[in-house]
């Protein structure tokens, strides 16, 4: 029984993480710094997830031509700026890290 | 507008939602499968909770973290308090979402924030933020990324502690995460202060990786933030004083 309290506990502050901002926001009219703030949400966090996934590989900085999530990562990157397409982006960077993957072994 | 069109322009915004989100999927899969296999045979949790969790939580970095302490015995209360610090970041999500949905009836916002995970986020900001048509139905396609991703979380979790199946690590769909996000926000680098956010969040990120709970993330993205705004502050400035500079009134 402890396990469900722990998990209803664990659901609670993730739902209650997810919604307070909302509902804090909701009646207020946004103050224009908390507005510009919020303009660098998307760029800042998902830069921040992608840049470890593709420099790091098991913990250590990687920037050699042998990282092929770096290679393929900076080939998607050229993808995406030139074209703006999602799928595009993603089957080429599959592509190119199974490539790379099997070149470099 | 009828109600008809409104409903179909309702429906093709939920469809479009799920559609945008199938690529993330594809890395989803392999966590979830991951997570469950994991709960079961190293954390030992019963299925029934390992399963639970995933609808319960919905929150996939939590969850892995989570069955690992109740595999080892921590008190619950640590759990708790570490699942709340790994979510920090879900705050600044449902902030920057916010003004976009506060025309909203509660339970709207109830929904949405229960699905506002990483992937639903990143595909439904990017959704937002394009200027291509009104607000009116766009919590539809919302909903439908996060519909998307709360089933395949779901299925993918229990067929992971059910069959105990796993994709083979050489596949490296996990990789269609970051690929995603890569498709998502380098087309929106298109002023200097966004440019700026993104690289030092980067950085950070990647000297912070090693933190515990996540923490490095959230450094990462609020450094990101101030750097992103002190930019904009000094283009700001600079414009001000050319407009300073000028010649006439332009106020006249």
């Amino acid at each position: 029984m402890n396990y469900w309290l722990i998990i209803f506990g664990m659901g609670f502050v993730t739902f209650g993480t997810r919604l307070l901002p909302i509902v804090l926001l909701e009646r207020i009219e946004i103050p224009f710094v908390i507005q510009r703030a919020l303009r660098f949400v998307p760029p800042a966090v998902l830069s921040a997830i992608i840049l470890p996934e593709l420099v790091l590989r098991d913990g250590a900085l990687d920037l050699s031509l042998g990282n092929a999530r770096l290679i393929a990562g900076v080939i998607a990157a050229l993808v995406a700026w030139r074209t703006k397409n999602v799928v595009l982006t993603i089957a080429i960077g599959m592509i190119a890290l199974w490539v790379l993957s099997a070149i470099v072994r | 507008m009828s109600d008809l069109m409104s409903m179909d322009s309702a429906r093709s915004e939920f469809f479009a939602g799920v559609k945008a989100e199938l690529p993330i999927l594809l890395g989803v899969i392999p966590f979830g499968l991951i997570y469950g296999v994991l709960a079961i045979n190293e954390a030992h949790l019963p299925p029934e909770v390992a399963i639970a969790m995933s609808s319960i939580v919905f929150a996939g970095s939590s969850q892995m973290i989570g069955q690992q302490l109740m595999g080892v015995g921590t008190p619950g209360i640590v759990i708790v308090m570490t699942t709340f610090v790994v979510n920090l970041r879900h705050a600044l999500y449902s902030a920057s979402t916010a003004p976009y949905i506060k025309h909203l009836r509660p339970l709207w916002k109830w929904l949405l924030a229960y699905l506002l995970t990483d992937e639903a986020y990143a595909v439904s900001i990017s959704h937002y933020s394009e200027n291509d048509s009104a607000l009116t139905h766009k919590h539809w396609y919302f909903l439908g990324a996060g519909l998307a991703l709360w089933s395949t979380w779901q299925l993918s979790t229990i067929v992971g502690v059910l069959a105990g199946a796993q994709v083979p690590e050489s596949w490296a769909l996990d990789f269609t995460l970051a690929l995603t996000f890569i498709a998502l926000v380098v087309p929106r680098l298109k002023d200097r202060p966004s440019i700026a956010a993104a690289v030092s969040a980067g950085i950070v990120a990647v000297i912070a990786f090693n933190w515990p709970y996540k923490l490095g993330l959230m450094l990462a993205a609020l450094v990101g933030i101030v750097v992103g705004m002190a930019l904009e502050n000094r283009s700001l400035r600079s414009i001000a004083s050319l407009v300073d500079q000028l010649p006439i009134d332009p106020s006249s």
